[in-house]
């Protein structure tokens, strides 16, 4: 396909990887962001591909493993009810709740769909004004314009029936996050090529200035990442802490405006909490006042819930490149995708699910 | 999640609210949402996430990134 197999091709990729041999002098480590690039990463064997001095730690990018567990036993509670067709993204069903998932729901008689947009929950609700339709709206950047569509939508067609149950979180503040940390060894950042279509990546430019920090606006594809990589490694070789864009074929400097337009109408940014992480500061998306109607924390009356996280899950660390999957002593023997005890293992942007699917089994020490 | 693909755009609705349209991704046609692309034509190679086009592909930009790699490897060889 047109824009894809291009960036898949083996000898430029075997090109770029000399290019990243000849240039790293010293080890460095570098964070890419986004989950869908780690499991092109991994699954493509770049990691092992590159030099020794170069590590790659896997960055917080992945909406589902970073949805606080709150939210998740909130969405259990709601799906629950008799009344609801509740709607999701497919990765979301099987994340672990503090008792159960949404397919344990599912399984159990609710009506719980997978939907491919928010404007397919739209239709639902269209379709069904007997019943109350929900829509978990997790998502970065990327997905936030959608799912502001949707109610927006909701809101021009006078829905009543319609709803989201919103955790939208920020890529910028979360990599201040990580920066900010005494335990930080992130030396420069893949920022995630999707996010930056929509944002932009001017306000990248003072975190790299701030923190010293070059930062490559990467895309997806094997020959896209190891570009990023080779432009991230030159820049700490030569002792530079710009923000680049790799990823000129989609991303411009000020972003998609039509879509941060609408995401402003309908979004304000809040203090969200991130599973395994904690609180950030204004790291996140809630409706605005004016669509409060169609926030299901307000629609739904949802008793205080008691979250209970696996005591040996250590996705926290993981997604926040402290620790790699196989550091974890669950890694593939409590935990697998068959019997998730965190995130990272489900969701198909999940660090724990790449290394495990990908035979990364033996890396255990 | 944040899994975005590029399709080319082979019919565009503007009669409706918000803009829809029809993308080919190698053959497979989806129905996508085009509000938030307001310069997309026929023919035109867009980003799509979950149901909606959200940046314009540049095929100039993408003709460079590969030609740069190129390069690269002329230089290695000479
Ligand atoms: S392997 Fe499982 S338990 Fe360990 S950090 Fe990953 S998701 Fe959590």
């Amino acid at each position: 396909m047109k824009y894809i197999d291009e960036y898949r091709d083996a000898t430029s990729a075997e090109k770029l990887i000399n290019q990243i041999r000849s240039v790293v002098t010293h080890p460095w480590t570098i964070m890419e962001i986004c989950g869908g690039q780690t499991h092109t990463i991994v699954k493509s064997g770049i990691d092992d591909l590159l030099p020794s001095d170069l590590t790659l730690v896997h960055g917080p990018g992945c909406p589902v493993c970073v949805t606080p567990l709150e939210l998740i036993d909130k969405a259990v509670a709601i799906a629950s009810r008799p009344d609801i067709i509740f709607t999701s993204f497919g990765d979301m069903l099987r994340v672990p709740g503090s008792e159960k998932d949404l397919l344990t729901v599912k399984a159990a008689g609710g009506d719980v769909r997978i939907v491919y947009s928010p404007l397919d929950a739209l239709k639902l609700a269209q379709k069904n004004p007997e019943k109350k339709i929900v829509f978990f709206a997790v998502g970065f950047e990327t997905t936030a314009p959608a799912n502001a569509m949707s109610v927006w939508q909701a809101k021009q067609l006078g829905l009543k029936n319609f709803s989201i149950l919103c955790s939208h979180v920020l890529v910028p503040p979360a990599m201040e996050a990580i920066l900010s940390s005494p335990l930080n060894h992130v030396q420069g950042f893949l920022a995630a090529g999707h996010v930056c279509t929509v944002m932009g990546y001017e306000e990248y430019i003072t975190l790299a200035s701030k923190y010293h920090i070059p930062i490559v606006v990467t895309g997806f594809e094997p020959v896209d990442i190891l570009q990023g990589i080779l432009m991230t490694v030159k820049q700490l070789e030569e002792g530079h802490a710009e923000v680049e864009n790799q990823y000129t074929r989609a991303v411009r400097r000020e972003g998609n405006r039509s879509a941060q337009e609408l995401m402003r109408k309908v979004f304000e940014t809040t203090d969200r909490s991130w599973r395994g992480i904690g609180i950030i500061p204004k790291s996140g998306y809630r409706l605005r006042d004016e669509f409060a109607e169609f926030d299901a924390e307000n629609v739904f009356d949802i008793a205080a819930i008691h979250t209970q996280e696996s005591p040996l899950c250590i996705a926290g660390q993981v997604m926040q490149g402290f620790k790699k999957p196989h550091d974890c002593s669950a890694f593939g023997i409590q935990c697998t995708p068959e019997h998730p005890l965190g995130a990272p293992m489900v969701s198909s942007e999940g660090a724990c699910a790449a290394y495990f699917h990908y035979g990364k089994m033996n890396y255990r020490k | 999640m944040c899994l975005a693909i590029p399709g080319k755009v082979i019919e565009i609705n503007a009669a409706v609210s918000p803009i829809m349209g029809k993308v080919s991704f190698g053959g497979i046609k989806k129905e996508v949402c085009l509000e938030l692309v307001p310069e997309v034509k026929i023919g035109s190679y867009v980003i799509v996430h979950v149901g909606f086009a959200i940046s314009m592909m540049d095929e100039e930009e993408a003709q460079e990134t590969l030609k740069l790699i190129n390069q690269m490897n002329d230089l290695e060889n000479e």
